[in-house]
């Protein structure tokens, strides 16, 4: 059922797991970091190793756009972006939504322009957190193309229908090798049943996509997407169980590292997580009570499981991968918001770091805790810290 | 008493794809088009539709006048989309046992079809996916409030390029979608209009024949963005194809055919005068359209005629 270890390029593991899923339509446009994927699928396409339609589009909108024609009529859809291209697909994603079309989409992670910047941060899946897109973040390679699987699994779930996007760190995912295992096709098929959209375009059965709603029906619409999106919830859980049960490899909502007895917690998302658990293993080993929290799922946003990995905290610090200019950050905003109808709250402090590919090590996120509780210790936590800026 | 025999050269089904009880204005020439391109295409079509009037008009939650399955998503996109949708169904027929044989169709304006939704059209045309791509045109952004586009003719006034004291309005020339698509080297284009029920269904099916992309550009005449009677609609269409402002033709694998080839064209006041997007024009810049309109016409004339020499 899997493969023995090998090492690959993460990039080529995801359309690895684009292929085992058996992908019938992928449309899609180059942009750095994420074209190892999708070059690795037109490849698997050219070679007959994966009968699909690769559409090889004029632009990210008309990317996103070409995926929801061929998830409206029944077939099952891929796509990967990132950064520019993804604020470009923007106004279609929140579309694909709307529609219930269940479409996949692999974000590698990057920054913003300007000034141009080809590295990683989260700035671009911030921008498209409202979309009601289903929202999961990876570690490494093998979250990546286990998530991909498990993506496709719950996006086109009866009870779902919606688009998932799994986000994953440019370059520091997307460009790393590392060893991982693969799934075979016999596995594969068991696990992810066939697509079929309940309401697709047929002219046996015809349906109208996309009316206009005025104010009076509008609201309702919205309420609709809202619930279906907040739902998706225990499908998504069912899923990563089942996926566990199947490899031994089992996900959650919002994961823990040596939290337990930790007074001081650190929130993060995406590949650093991995550099603070060595920070964490260090400190802890010094005596120190810190832990690590880290949110996989990023849409719905994890309400209860977050208060519950950080209930015995006294100190939290949050590190975002991207800004929101002028405002608090984006990742610390939600968990701000979450902690305060709380009548115990733990002192939350609010850091920006690793932006356009800037990285923090295992040290730095040492450097980051300190000054962090430094902050808690002189009652100074109203303001954003900006990790490593030079000024 | 004498046996009569009936001679009935050109029959239309009844059957209606999008329903009556839409919401178009009276006279409207745009849903008039559609409504025969929808019967010559018949059940077997997916429609993927631009944001604008048509959508505007027929699909207001939880209603709907498609009787065919329809999709809109955005202003910019359609072709995108119908691309997605043929290579969907290319698919589902390959690996999934899909045995339907059914015609992808994306339509859009002329806002968004010869602007906004340019690059998508281009795109897709040039990847070949086998879709008909029509273009009702009414030479505005009429369900926003006439504002010019890229397909307003020259002279018209409209709510971004007004006529003032200092202004003639539109002061460019029409875009050419027509020569824009043909240039894409694909098999089947052709022109036509509102008031010319034939011409737009016997397109549509010749375009339906085709193996790629087809794009069929209408001009649908539009009683409130032209300011004119809404009684005028097929007379205004008439007029603009016997004056020769919009000249019908077919360019099939690159070569061109006149369809209404008129001995003698009438002077474009005929058209000008009805409309009160036109009211504004002195007789110099009548004359200045008459002369592009015949410059233009002979182009295609000569195009066809061409044709003919080969």
């Amino acid at each position: 059922m899997t493969s023995k270890r090998i090492g690959i390029e993460s990039s080529l593991a995801i359309a690895e797991a684009v292929r085992l899923a058996n992908v019938d339509v992928i449309a899609a446009y180059p942009i750095t970091p994420q074209t190892h994927i999708v070059e690795g699928l037109a490849e698997m396409v050219a070679n007959g190793h994966l009968d699909a339609e690769y559409i090889p589009v004029e632009s990210e909108h008309s990317a996103m756009s070409s995926c929801l024609g061929s998830s409206a009529v029944g077939a099952r859809t891929f796509t990967a972006t990132a950064s520019q291209g993804l604020i470009l697909m923007h106004e279609v994603l929140l579309v694909a939504a709307s529609l219930h079309l269940p479409i996949v989409m692999v974000v590698a992670n990057r920054a913003l322009s300007g000034p141009l910047n080809i590295w990683g941060d989260h700035s671009d899946a911030m921008v498209t957190r409202d979309s009601g897109w289903i929202q999961i973040f990876v570690e490494n390679g093998q979250q990546a193309f286990d998530q991909v699987l498990c993506a496709f699994r719950i996006a086109e779930h009866q009870d779902v229908l919606l688009p998932t996007i799994i986000n994953v760190d440019g370059f520091h995912i997307s460009h790393v090798i590392e060893p991982m295992y693969f799934l075979d096709q016999k596995a594969v098929d068991g696990f992810l049943p066939p697509y079929k959209h309940p309401h697709a375009l047929d002219p046996d059965k015809p349906v109208t996509m996309g009316c206009f709603a005025m104010p009076n029906l509008y609201t309702e619409s919205r309420k609709a997407l809202d619930t279906s999106l907040r739902e998706s919830k225990k499908v998504i859980l069912d899923t990563w169980q089942k996926f566990g049960g199947m490899t031994g490899r089992y996900y959650n909502e919002v994961e823990t590292y040596k939290s337990e007895n930790a007074e001081t917690l650190l929130i993060t998302m995406g590949s650093y997580s991995e550099n603070a658990m060595e920070a964490v293993d260090k400190m802890q080993s010094e005596g120190r009570k810190v832990g690590l929290v880290r949110i996989r799922l990023w849409r719905p946003f994890p309400y209860t499981a977050l208060l519950e990995a950080v209930s015995g905290a006294k100190n939290i610090i949050v590190l975002d991968r991207a800004m929101s200019l002028g405002g608090p950050p984006p990742v610390c905003s939600e968990i701000r918001s979450a902690l305060y109808p709380q009548a115990k709250r733990p002192q939350v402090v609010s850091v920006v770091g690793g932006l356009g590919g800037r990285d923090i090590s295992p040290d730095d996120f040492e450097k980051l805790i300190d000054i962090g509780l430094g902050r808690i210790k002189f009652g100074d936590t109203a303001e954003t810290i900006m990790f490593g800026v030079r000024e | 008493m004498e046996t009569l025999s009936i001679y009935a050269p050109k029959l239309v089904i009844n059957r209606e794809y999008i329903a009556s009880g839409h919401r178009a204005c009276s006279g409207c020439g745009e849903v008039l088009a559609v409504r025969y391109v929808c019967k010559a295409l018949g059940r077997n079509t997916i429609i993927s539709n631009a944001t604008g009037c048509m959508e505007i008009i027929s699909t207001p939650l939880p209603e709907t006048a498609w009787e065919v399955p329809w999709i809109h998503t955005l202003f910019e996109n359609t072709s995108a989309v119908a691309s997605g949708i043929e290579s969907g169904l290319k698919a589902l027929k390959r690996k999934h046992g899909y045995i339907k044989e059914v015609k992808v169709v994306a339509m859009g304006g002329d806002g968004a079809t010869a602007d906004i939704g340019l690059q998508s059209l281009s795109g897709a045309m040039e990847r070949g996916h086998d879709f008909l791509y029509v273009c009702y045109d009414n030479e505005a952004y009429m369900n926003t409030g006439i504002q010019r586009s890229s397909a307003t003719p020259f002279g018209a006034s409209t709510t971004t390029a007004p006529a003032g004291k200092v202004s003639m309005g539109q002061h460019t020339q029409k875009k050419n979608m027509a020569a824009i698509a043909a240039a894409h080297g694909i098999p089947y284009v052709a022109t036509s209009c509102s008031s010319y029920p034939f011409d737009i269904m016997s397109k549509v099916e010749k375009a339906m024949k085709v193996k790629g992309p087809s794009y069929i550009n209408i001009l649908s005449v539009c009683p409130t963005g032209w300011r004119c009677a809404s009684n005028l609609t097929i007379k205004l269409g008439r007029l603009a194809v016997e004056t020769g402002i919009f000249p019908m033709y077919e360019i099939e694998n690159g070569k061109y055919t006149l369809n209404i080839d008129l001995p003698k064209l009438r002077p474009v006041e005929d058209y000008l005068k009805l409309q009160g997007r036109f009211r504004h024009l002195d007789k110099d810049k009548t004359a200045e359209i008459q002369e592009k309109v015949l410059d233009e016409y002979n182009k295609v004339k000569r195009l066809a005629a061409g044709n003919k020499a080969k």
